[in-house]
């Protein structure tokens, strides 16, 4: 495990960005670690990788990777993955993005992409929290939890980010935690292999924002709150009707995987169509 | 040689595509032309004006500002813009939409239906113009009517432009439909 | 490093090489023209009818066109693009335009070329949306934070819709930084003869690529003149592109002083001191003249106006017409203003550019203003009272 660790850290790792920025017990280091992986399992070339990301702690991971990287502004991530891989559809585009970035101010660009099935990658971290500016509550913080700026409890609903993905047409949804990283890695590995919008949401912790706040003040005692909190799909399809009705557990796993035309695909075809009757205007 | 031309009625009735013609039809006589709009919102019923400035100069100021003629296609055109016109200048209404005195009344809707359909009294008001103005040749004119009305239609609006120009003719004797 | 166009494919799809067309249009002929291969837009009044326009035409020569969930959005696709590899553009009007200034200062802070279309409309707010105004030119200097520079272009007819939104497309690359096509909602919509360049027109200015390996590559260090090489993406160079200050790597370096002062000196300086090379002005002086005109954009066809009624009338007038706006042509207005005793500067709004004016021509000329807000475009006449009897304090 060790030796694999470095054989990726020496191939990936922009060696001059090291040591990263990360909290002691973040979860954001796996993330890097699972996605390495998983592209070095596909074969990904890298000179033709572009990883994006907007603004957030999970936002700094392309300066991380020694690729081509894009780190834009808060919540456009999507957006600007959209015209990079629209434009030259030969490289692979991967998105590393957060709750707040993503399903905040970026809500709107991640639904439309979904809808509009650009093939790219899209992976969201989810720690419940705004965690570079100190812990405030995001769109996914669970209801009556604190956070900076929910001082007396989160008077507001949570988002379900996969929810969100699937009713808006990704092709491939999955959401998985730290205490699955075979999973996760096989979940970015399907999402990138997705002729289409792939979407992973990996639950992550933070210790030092959303954690300090509401008990969870390290690793370990995140890592238990998933095991208590998560049930996955297909522990939930073993459940009888009723405690599956009653069921409170986020559910992780592969929740939405189907085939559909991809954006690029139908808009080559149209360029194809119309230089076809050019030529046979001529 | 400068003439400024101002368009008014309602939406719907075509107006900006006439000055579209016409000034189109100028550059292609070889002459500058600019040509500009005002409407509301609405694509139908409010208010739209075209105006078209045609010279032999390049164009600076691209407004009418003395109109040389002016054409009411609507009371309410003519009760705002009527006025407004150059000590030498025509103002010409639709005979069947706005009445008014000391104008010159065109029957440009009544011609329409004549000749195949009321919708291009537009196209009959352009023919009316063109003749009156008096620097377009009149198969530029006819040819730009055609580059800007849709396939199909092409008899329809010919026989507008020419019924237009044929009551300018008829207007001013000597009309031999030549 | 100079691209080909090519040109009978691009005519094809064009058609005629003259045309009777609206300003929007002529933009859009302008960038494709302009090498452009990639276009998102939103709609928003008076600017729609350039990216319908790009709808049409941009797919049949294998250019992508989308229209994006937001103004954003669009500028976000079109950096994203451009570090791609693409010329690429978007087009809006005032409220569209105030939503893409952190992406405007994005690609400057990351040396992006990319081109906006501002169809200026009457504002501020939604305003009127189908009324032309010029409210947004000192938004174009400053609407993004920080310190920055910005080239903006004002076509005053149909044609320059045509030719200054090809020449952006030039200046972007050459200065890698987003430039401005400030048009307005009376020349966007109004339709005057234009003719499309020939072929021997056409020169397409790109970006340097690298001159060296990846490996031994710097991507923020201006190794030629003041502007850095670029990279496109996918082809090996690994750049990582940043809103963050930066060190020539394109590494963060927030907590280095020093680092961020070079950065920014230089993002500022490249444009600052080429300013007498890229600034453009038309200017119509007169001998003898005590009064003159400074104008751009619409505003200039009324002035042009005006001076043509004040010369029949026996007054001797001069005019300098700013075709860029912003570097602002400090050298060539403070020359042209010279002998004049007082300088009018008619604007479709309440005061923008005639501060800049004012500034630039401190201790000389004394400054005054012809505004008009609402709508109608300022006739000449107005502009001709100005000059005798003075016109708005500045």
């Amino acid at each position: 495990m060790f030796n694999q660790a470095k054989k990726i850290r020496d191939k990936y790792i922009r060696d001059e960005m090291w040591p990263s920025i990360f909290c002691t017990g973040c979860g954001i280091g796996n993330v890097l670690n699972y996605t390495l992986r998983a592209i070095d399992s596909i074969g990904l070339d890298i000179d033709r990788t572009v990883f994006c990301s907007g603004i957030g702690c999970s936002s700094r991971l392309p300066g991380y990777i020694e690729a081509d990287g894009l780190h834009t502004t808060h919540g456009r991530a999507i957006a600007f993955a959209t015209g990079v891989k629209v434009y030259k559809p030969e490289l692979s585009v991967i998105v590393f993005t957060g709750d707040g970035d993503m399903a905040g101010i970026g809500g709107n660009h991640f639904i439309h992409a979904a809808r509009r099935n650009v093939d790219m990658t899209v992976i969201c971290v989810n720690n419940f929290n705004y965690g570079m500016t100190g812990g405030q509550v995001s769109p996914t913080t669970p209801a009556e939890d604190l956070s900076t700026t929910t001082p007396y409890g989160n008077l507001e609903e949570p988002f379900d980010l996969c929810r969100l993905a699937i009713g808006a047409g990704a092709p491939f949804v999955a959401r998985w935690t730290m205490g699955f990283p075979y999973e996760t890695i096989a979940a970015v590995e399907s999402a990138i292999r997705t002729k289409g919008f792939g979407f992973v949401e990996i639950l992550a912790p933070c210790p030092t924002g959303y954690g300090k706040a509401n008990e969870l003040r390290d690793a370990p005692a995140n890592w238990d709150w998933y095991k208590e909190n998560t049930i996955t799909r297909i522990d939930l399809a073993r459940l009888s009707p009723d405690e599956r009705a009653a069921n409170r557990k986020i559910v992780i796993g592969t929740l939405w995987q189907e085939e559909k035309p991809e954006y690029i695909e139908r808009w080559h075809q149209l360029v194809n169509r119309l230089q076809a009757d050019d030529v046979g205007d001529s | 040689m400068k003439k400024e031309i101002r368009i008014c009625g309602f939406g719907g009735q075509g107006i900006i595509l006439a000055g579209v013609v016409l000034g189109e039809a100028a550059t292609r006589a070889g002459y500058r032309a600019v040509q500009t709009q005002s409407y509301g919102p609405e694509s139908r019923g409010g208010a739209a004006r075209a105006e078209v400035v045609i010279s032999s100069e390049p164009i600076d100021y691209p407004r009418v500002s003395r109109p040389d003629v002016v054409v009411a296609l609507s009371q309410a055109g003519y009760d705002r813009f009527g006025r407004d016109v150059a000590e030498d200048g025509v103002v010409l209404v639709d005979s069947a939409l706005v009445e008014a005195e000391g104008v010159t009344s065109v029957p440009f809707t009544r011609t329409a239906e004549e000749v195949g359909r009321k919708i291009v009294a537009n196209i009959v008001m352009v023919g009316y113009l063109g003749a009156l103005i008096d620097v377009i040749p009149h198969d530029v004119l006819e040819s730009t009517v055609l580059a800007n009305i849709p396939s199909g239609t092409e008899d329809l609006n010919l026989g507008a432009v020419r019924a237009g120009r044929d009551l300018w003719l008829s207007t001013v004797g000597g009309n031999d439909g030549s | 490093m100079v691209r080909e166009l090519d040109y009978r494919r691009v005519m094809k799809v064009l058609g005629s090489q003259e045309k009777f067309a609206q300003g929007d249009v002529a933009c859009a002929y302008g960038a494709i023209l302009g090498g452009c291969d990639f276009f998102a837009g939103y709609p928003i009044t008076p600017a729609t009818e350039v990216a319908e326009t790009m709808a049409i035409l941009l797919p049949r020569l294998g250019g992508a066109v989308m229209q994006m969930e937001d103004e954003i959005a669009s500028l976000s696709a079109v950096i994203g693009a451009a570090w791609a590899g693409s010329r690429a553009f978007t087009a809006t009007s005032g409220p569209g335009f105030s939503l893409m200034q952190e992406g405007i200062g994005y690609a400057c802070m990351t040396e992006t070329p990319c081109v906006i279309i501002n169809v200026q409309r009457s504002g501020p707010s939604t305003g009127q949306p189908t009324e032309p105004a010029q409210g947004d030119m000192l938004q174009a200097r400053w609407g993004t934070h920080g310190d920055h520079e910005i080239i903006a272009l004002a076509p005053a007819s149909v044609q320059e819709c045509l030719d200054l939104t090809r020449l952006a497309f030039n200046l972007a690359e050459e200065y890698r930084n987003p430039v401005l096509v400030m048009t307005d909602g009376e020349v966007g919509h109004m339709r005057e003869q234009i003719v499309l360049p020939a072929e021997d027109e056409i020169e397409l200015v790109e970006r340097c690529r690298p001159s060296d390996d990846p490996g031994a590559h710097v991507p923020f260090r201006a190794v030629r003149g003041a502007v850095p090489e670029m990279a496109s993406f996918g082809t090996g160079f690994h750049t990582y592109v940043t809103g963050l200050t930066h060190d020539e790597r394109g590494l963060p370096a927030t907590d280095d002083a020093e680092e961020h002062t070079r950065l920014v000196r230089r993002l500022v300086d490249k444009i600052r001191d080429d300013a007498d090379r890229l600034t453009r002005v038309e200017v119509d002086s007169e001998e003898g003249a005590k009064v003159g005109i400074v104008s751009y954009g619409i505003s200039a066809r009324s002035a042009a106006g005006a001076v043509r009624i004040a010369r029949a009338e026996g007054q001797k007038i001069s005019h300098l017409r700013l075709i860029t706006v912003f570097p602002f042509p400090e050298k060539a207005v403070r020359h042209f203003a010279g002998g004049l005793d007082r300088i009018v500067v008619p604007e479709l709004n309440l005061g923008q550019i005639c501060h800049v004016v004012r500034e630039a021509l401190e201790g000389g000329s004394e400054v005054e203003r012809v505004s008009r807000i609402g709508g109608e475009i300022i006739p000449p006449e107005e502009i001709v009272r100005a000059l005798i009897e003075g016109g708005e304090r500045v």
